[in-house]
């Protein structure tokens, strides 16, 4: 429901960081524990952009499982459900190693 | 799969894959073996690394120092439309306004029915109206709420309740500024919530579990909502309220007493 704000900010931040030149492709990181609707992200970066100078650039989303590690057993797992447990020996105290990414990984400047 | 950036010297910057994409067929111009500079034109690459709520995680920042400064506790109050946050902050203000000074930043979206509920109890109350101006957000974000400060005399106050948009989605990303985050669970929302909506009930330090004067008349299994809450975020401190009888009301009210200034 957020992601048109959420487009607003990543504009700015690709507006810093193009400084004027002309964009291809936007590659955003997003952790599973992100509420964020892949599909809609991209429908309402076109919409955001529409007339724009980021008007026809490719929004790239790059999905990140969301991943604990174990304190007791050393494992490394993939939740498949948002229940913070140890994928091998279940255990509770296992801590969330990647899954929370919110970033602007890079973009493609079209070359002059 | 984007194309990459080849100098004169073979290096290709910026690759995210360990294998060598020198073979694949990404170029769309024929090559001119015979005259050329070195380097294949494409589009330049460049790291950016930067968080997408960056900017609204400084201005939130600014928001904090403002509070901090102050001397006023802040709680960010979020919850699904309906679960009863407007009430439980009717019956707060009647426990703590003897004692302590309260200002309410009050977001919805397109009325004042909340901040006209809120009237009348002694507290300084700022509405920021997400659909008017602000494009009809889901949420409050740290810039609504740095335009609702001015309206409120902070120096005068002990204690700043953000009465966030009825949402259990988008308000748990945005931070405001705020010191704690508290929401308030309805027993009529059944026990999966915490399953559907896990990064509202991971954010928050408290979970107030409103409407208990319903339980007798619901199949709700108050066990199997608490398991999963636990599931989700272990620990979280919870408390029992009924808004409506006033049970409880108390506890939160602790709770929010012993915030304490940041």
């Amino acid at each position: 429901m957020h992601e048109l704000s959420l487009c607003r900010s990543i504009a700015v931040v690709v507006g810093e960081h193009a400084a004027g030149r002309p964009v291809e492709r936007v590659r955003v990181r997003i952790g599973a524990f992100r509420q964020v609707v892949p599909e809609t992200l991209v429908y309402c970066w076109g919409l955001l952009n529409d007339g724009s100078a980021l008007a026809g650039s490719i929004l790239d989303i790059e999905h990140v499982p969301a991943v604990v590690e174990c304190p007791d057993c050393g494992a490394r797992s993939e939740l498949s459900v948002p229940v913070l447990r140890c994928g091998a020996c279940g255990s509770r105290e296992a801590t969330l190693v990647s899954g929370e990414e919110f970033l602007v990984a890079s973009l493609d400047l079209t070359e002059a | 799969m984007g194309r990459f950036h080849r100098h004169a010297d073979g290096t290709v910057h910026d690759h995210d894959h360990d294998h060598d994409h020198g073979h694949v067929d990404h170029d769309h111009e024929p090559r001119d073996v015979g005259d050329h500079s070195g380097y294949e034109t494409g589009p330049l690459r460049v790291e950016v690394l930067e968080h997408i709520l960056g900017e609204n995680d400084r201005t939130a920042a600014a928001n904090a120092a403002d509070f901090s400064a102050a001397g006023v506790a802040v709680v960010n109050l979020m919850s699904s439309p309906g679960a009863g946050k407007t009430l439980l902050l009717q019956r707060t203000l009647e426990h703590l306004a003897p004692t302590t000074r309260v200002g309410i930043v009050e977001g919805d979206i397109e009325t004042s029915l909340d901040a006209d509920r809120l009237g009348g109890f002694g507290a300084a109350i700022s509405l920021v109206n997400t659909g008017n101006g602000f494009g009809g957000e889901c949420h409050l974000d740290a810039t609504m709420v740095r335009s609702a400060l001015p309206s409120l005399p902070l120096g005068e106050l002990d204690l700043v309740v953000i009465e966030n948009v009825g949402n259990l989605v988008c308000p748990a990303e945005f931070a405001v500024g705020e010191q704690a985050r508290a929401m308030v669970y309805s027993v009529t929302e059944g026990e999966e919530k915490p399953l559907k909506y896990p990064v509202m009930f991971r954010a928050v330090d408290l979970v107030v579990i409103n409407k208990i004067d319903l339980l007798p008349h619901l199949d709700l299994d108050l066990d199997v909502f608490l398991a999963n809450l636990d599931d989700v975020n272990p620990g979280v401190r919870t408390v029992l309220t009924s808004a409506r009888t006033g049970e409880g009301v108390e506890e939160w009210c602790d709770w929010l007493l012993g915030l304490g200034a940041p």
